[in-house]
């Protein structure tokens, strides 16, 4: 099956320039992006097996020496073509702040702490239906500079490859019923509210574990559809 | 497996200030990297190149908090992509790399050259490597194509003619005096000497 990536399905994607989100003002093109067919080069993507990824990566509470503080949560979905086939065997990259809203990141000083078991990094390959699984803790809210008191959404940062270059993905997972959506301009720099809502988890009671675990919910849509697609499905 | 269709794709969000600990955490963090900036692997054939350069915004400022990937062909114009269905020589060339920029604004590549890849009319492009540049302040990534001065293919290449002709040396890594085969490719994301960046 031969994939097509129309360029229509860009539509969803933020604007480079969202001047409420401050740091796009200088950091935008201000030139027209130059339409072009995708050749062999747009239309392969890097392909990385099992071996990137170890035993824990998919597991954030298990590697320091102790557990990390913070709510325990599953992270778990597909991640999908868009005619919803399962992307098998692909990269997915996490990366997030800690239970008190902390990178550890050398440049993130929010006077918050740090967890010393917790990193906030992980990794997983999706498998054969392009399922993937996590499980990580809840990460905080925290302050940053755009603008007065603003402060962004709980979120986590997602890395995905899909089947070619143009699939490529980084987007933010959110959690539902975040009270700082209306007031964050990343969120909104997505201006269609179906679109916005893609990027928010859903709950998962179903495959909550009991006594451990809440679990949310993130299917993660990318690029590519069937070049010939059916009727009626 | 099938889902219920879905409504589009999930959107793009910024990579943000803080990925380098797990995208590109280069012995800094307590995480160990997938993916580095030298493509070279023990079995690549083809001209080792190196591609250096800075990332510069609006302002000239640089960027100091960027991430560049890459992928190209290898030095015979395949990839290492089952998609691509002709047989890989260089069996463990993935063709694809990743870098954080420094302090300047700086980032390096050690490849190879690549070799030419068709259009979709089967006509030759020039050796090129396609780019991804993320960052804070930039909600999608961009995607540029690196080409190479002195390459007598430039001149036919079908993407490259769809650049306005005043723009078309943004494209072209320029080759340093010396040895070594030393391109230097500054990407500017925005003004003047802005990179094109194409919507693909």
């Amino acid at each position: 099956m031969t994939l097509v990536y129309p360029v229509q399905s860009l539509a969803a994607h933020p604007p480079r320039l969202s001047p409420a989100y401050k740091s796009t003002v200088k950091r935008s093109p201000s030139k027209p992006l130059i339409p072009m067919r995708h050749t062999l080069s747009e239309l392969t993507g890097p392909v990385y097996g099992h071996e990137t990824v170890r035993e824990n990566d998919h597991d954030l509470t298990v590697q320091g020496k102790g557990e990390p503080i913070g709510e325990r949560i599953i992270v778990h979905g597909h991640v999908l073509d868009e005619d919803g086939r399962g992307v098998p065997n692909t990269l997915v990259e996490l990366w997030q702040a800690n239970a008190c809203g902390r990178y550890v990141h050398v440049v993130d000083q929010h006077p918050a702490p740090l967890d010393p078991n917790f990193t906030g990094a992980g990794r997983a390959q999706s498998d054969a239906q392009g399922y993937y699984r996590f499980v990580t803790i809840k990460p905080g809210a925290y302050p940053w500079g755009n603008h007065h008191n603003a402060w962004r959404p709980a979120h986590i940062h997602f890395s995905v490859f899909g089947h070619s270059f143009v699939s490529r993905l980084v987007t933010q997972m959110y959690f539902p019923g975040d009270p700082l959506f209306p007031f964050d301009p990343i969120f909104n720099s997505v201006t269609d509210e179906k679109a916005r809502s893609r990027m928010i988890s859903s709950f998962d009671l179903e495959n909550t574990r009991p006594d451990w675990a809440l679990c949310y919910r993130f299917d993660i849509v990318l690029r590519g559809r069937n070049a010939t697609p059916m009727e009626n499905k | 497996m099938q889902q219920a269709k879905p409504d589009g794709v999930t959107p793009s969000q910024t990579v943000g200030p803080y990925f380098a600990y797990g995208l590109t955490p280069n012995g800094k963090y307590d995480w160990n990297d997938t993916f580095s900036n030298n493509l070279v692997t023990a079995d690549t054939s083809g001209e080792r190149i190196r591609v250096e350069g800075q990332v510069f915004d609006g302002d000239g400022a640089v960027v100091p908090d960027c991430m560049l990937e890459i992928w190209q062909a290898d030095a015979q114009g395949r990839f290492a992509d089952p998609q691509d269905k002709r047989a890989l020589p260089n069996s463990t060339f993935k063709g694809f790399g990743r870098i954080g920029t420094d302090a300047k604004g700086g980032y390096a590549f050690d490849t190879i050259k690549p070799g030419q890849v068709a259009d979709p009319d089967g006509k030759p492009q020039a050796p090129h490597i396609v780019l991804a540049v993320f960052a804070r302040g930039m909600l999608l990534h961009n995607y540029s194509r690196i080409y190479f001065d002195g390459e007598a293919a430039n001149a036919a290449d079908p993407v490259l003619a769809l650049v306005p002709a005043d723009r078309r040396a943004t494209l072209i890594a320029t080759r340093q005096p010396g040895g070594n085969a030393v391109y230097r490719f500054d990407v500017h994301l925005q003004g003047d000497k802005e990179t094109v960046f194409f919507d693909v």
